[in-house]
């Protein structure tokens, strides 16, 4: 487990911190020197735009994800033993199917010709197809779907711990409808609320094949600037800078995000 | 006597089975009534459907008169203990107990010191700020009854609170509900399968058997004069003996035991127009002497078993008819010849202590 870690994880970004401190020649090699540039470079106004803009993209995909994925996840932890696993199976399906092929679905579902526009235009919703491949919307359109999963099963993990009876001494005690999901189901799911936000806003930040698919690269996100900068701009040191950056504010966020989450109760029966 | 609740013909099913099945039953206001029966007789169910948490299929649920069969348990004056306490695990002692205060919206003044009263009454000041997972089994059966008594409701339902305490702390709690019943003077509804525990606490049991009612009475009522086969085993020990009828003159009938004595019974006893009957007699009632008895209701027999226990000796006897029963004798003092195994002695049943039972199932 330790080897694994020390060849898959601690390696990959011990070099990763390496190369962000180095320089490189013309055509884009590694030259081992010291130099700060980098990190100087990923101050630049136009880069803390763009880690700006991820991060409200991330999180409102995950304001969305909690939104969609948790009446979904009730509802499944509520359901009947056997309607539940019926229901589960259905939430993870499409990880049968590669996360690109299923990408490209939705470029044939929001294109102009596409299955969404002819379906507004037979309903005559509306009278000329609507731009909405390539837009900010088909960017989040693609993030909620690609993180919805990782928001249901950690909340539905929870709801399915749910005490029946804790609901029951609820209205035993007078409380309604509104007061029992305000005052004991929402405090005893945050858990699973906290989990499914950190699964999805933090690797949301990062995500760059849905906004090169949905978008058309015309919103960068952080994650499409890393990826130039190592496989187009060739700049593998200003790459591996910002990569390091990301990784201290993933960690900062995950650490703030467990923090929270742990004060509440233990021991919860 | 005032009714606090009223179930009328109420039946529920589950599927293909009634968990209760016609069902009218009165709870009189200010008694300790406990719902006592066997696992799966239905009794958690009928508490569950005073409490609204489930609603029957046919019948009326009834508060002090007013029908609530179908008013959600958030609008009935009633509030329960549950069996596993269902305490709020996200809030501590003192917001557990004030959360159906909340619900009432009851000034914050006035909560704290409704809080502090139900704390008290429930001893367990200085517990306030802990949190549910930082208390004893006991102590968390403490704060769901303050939680379910700071409301005031007129009426508390108990679901087996006291299954999950070990024995000592059991008996402990049995004593202390009931005193707080008496002092408060609120309607208790408990469930338990623990015959000696209804008899601890009760006024009134409610024998359930298969979703019925089996009998309602006095705990005195109910032990001494059982209706059914079942009332009589299930609370406390029997004998049940077949009887037949042989002479019925004047005041008293005469009835020969299934291989065994012939009995003088008072007339009033015996089920009119019937030839055959069950009796029930508490192994308690038949005194067992090892010098000679003669007169109504006296047979010899011999020891077939017999076990020290203390208190009491737990006799088997055959009676010279062939009949078995079974005796228990208090040991009174240490000077009295004990009663040996293959002892010959002589049994004495009075007449008052033979109750005629029904064979249960058809008991309504």
């Amino acid at each position: 487990m330790l080897g694994w870690l020390a060849l898959f994880v601690i390696a990959p970004t011990a070099i990763l911190l390496v190369y962000s401190f180095c320089d490189r020649d013309e055509l884009g090699r590694i030259v081992f020197s010291f130099t700060l540039d980098n990190y100087r470079r990923v101050l630049d106004p136009i880069y803390l735009r763009i880690f700006l803009r991820s991060i409200g993209y991330a999180a409102l995909t995950t304001g969305l994800c909690v939104v969609i994925g948790y009446p979904a996840a009730y509802c499944i932890g509520r359901a009947r033993e056997s309607v539940r696993q019926r229901l589960l199976l259905l939430v993870m399906v499409p990880f049968w199917t590669s996360f690109l092929i299923r990408t490209y679905a939705w470029i044939t579902i929001l294109k102009q010709e596409g299955l969404l526009n002819s379906m507004l235009q037979a309903l005559a919703v509306t009278a000329a197809p609507l731009d909405l491949l390539y837009t900010p919307f088909a960017v989040v359109v693609g993030l909620v779907y690609a993180y919805l999963p990782f928001m249901i099963l950690p909340i539905y993990g929870s709801v399915e711990k749910l005490d029946g009876a804790l609901i029951e001494a609820a209205h035993d005690l007078g409380a309604g409808p509104l007061r029992v999901f305000s005052s004991v189901i929402i405090p005893l799911t945050l858990p699973g609320v906290a989990a499914g936000t950190l699964l999805v806003f933090v690797p949301a930040i990062g995500m760059f094949a849905v906004t090169d698919l949905l978008g058309g690269a015309r919103v960068p996100l952080i994650g499409n600037v890393i990826q130039n900068q190592f496989l187009q701009a060739r700049d593998w040191p200003f790459g591996a800078a910002l990569g390091v950056v990301f990784l201290l504010l993933f960690a900062a966020a995950y650490w703030l995000l467990q923090r929270r989450a742990g004060r509440g109760w233990e021991g919860v029966a | 006597m005032n009714a606090a609740i009223e179930l009328r013909a109420v039946t529920k099913r589950f599927g293909a089975t009634a968990a209760v099945d016609g069902v009218s039953l009165t709870v009189r206001a200010g008694e300790f009534l406990t719902l006592l029966g066997p696992s799966g007789c239905g009794k958690t169910t009928l508490l569950r459907l005073i409490a609204g948490f489930e609603t029957p299929d046919t019948g009326v649920v009834l508060f002090g008169g007013e029908d609530v069969t179908h008013e959600p348990p958030q609008r009935r004056n009633v509030n329960q203990v549950f069996q596993s306490y269902a305490l709020f695990p996200h809030l501590s002692v003192r917001e557990n107990i004030a959360f159906g205060l909340r619900m009432q919206r009851i000034p914050a003044g006035a909560m704290a010191a409704r809080v502090a009263e139900a704390v008290a009454l429930v001893a367990l000041g200085g517990l306030e700020a802990r949190m549910p997972h930082q208390l004893s089994g006991g102590q968390r059966q403490r704060v769901a009854l303050a939680r379910a008594l700071a409301p005031q409701p007129a009426v508390l339902l108990l679901d087996e609170p006291l299954s999950a305490l070990d024995a000592k702390l059991r008996h402990g709690m049995q004593l202390e509900l009931k005193r707080l019943q008496r002092q408060l003077g609120t309607t208790f509804i408990f469930v338990t399968h623990d015959q000696e525990e209804a008899l601890t606490m009760s006024d009134r049991i409610a024998l359930i058997h298969e979703g019925r009612v089996e009998q309602v009475g006095e705990v005195h009522e109910i032990y001494h004069r059982p209706a059914t086969a079942f009332a009589a085993e299930f609370l406390g020990q029997a004998n049940l003996l077949e009887a037949e009828l042989i002479e019925s003159a004047g005041g008293s009938v005469r009835v020969r035991m299934a291989r065994g004595p012939i009995l003088r019974l008072p007339r009033e006893a015996w089920p009119a127009g019937e030839t055959r009957a069950l009796l029930s007699v508490r192994p308690e009632k038949v005194h067992v002497s090892k010098t000679l008895l003669t007169g109504e209701n006296t047979f010899e027999a011999r020891v077939e078993e017999e076990v020290f226990k203390g208190a009491t000796d737990r006799l088997v006897v055959t009676a010279s008819t062939g009949v078995r029963l079974t005796a228990i004798a208090a040991n009174e003092s240490a000077w009295v010849e004990p009663i040996h195994e293959g002892d010959r002695v002589w049994c004495a049943l009075h007449a008052d202590d033979l109750v005629v039972v029904r064979q249960s199932g058809n008991s309504a």
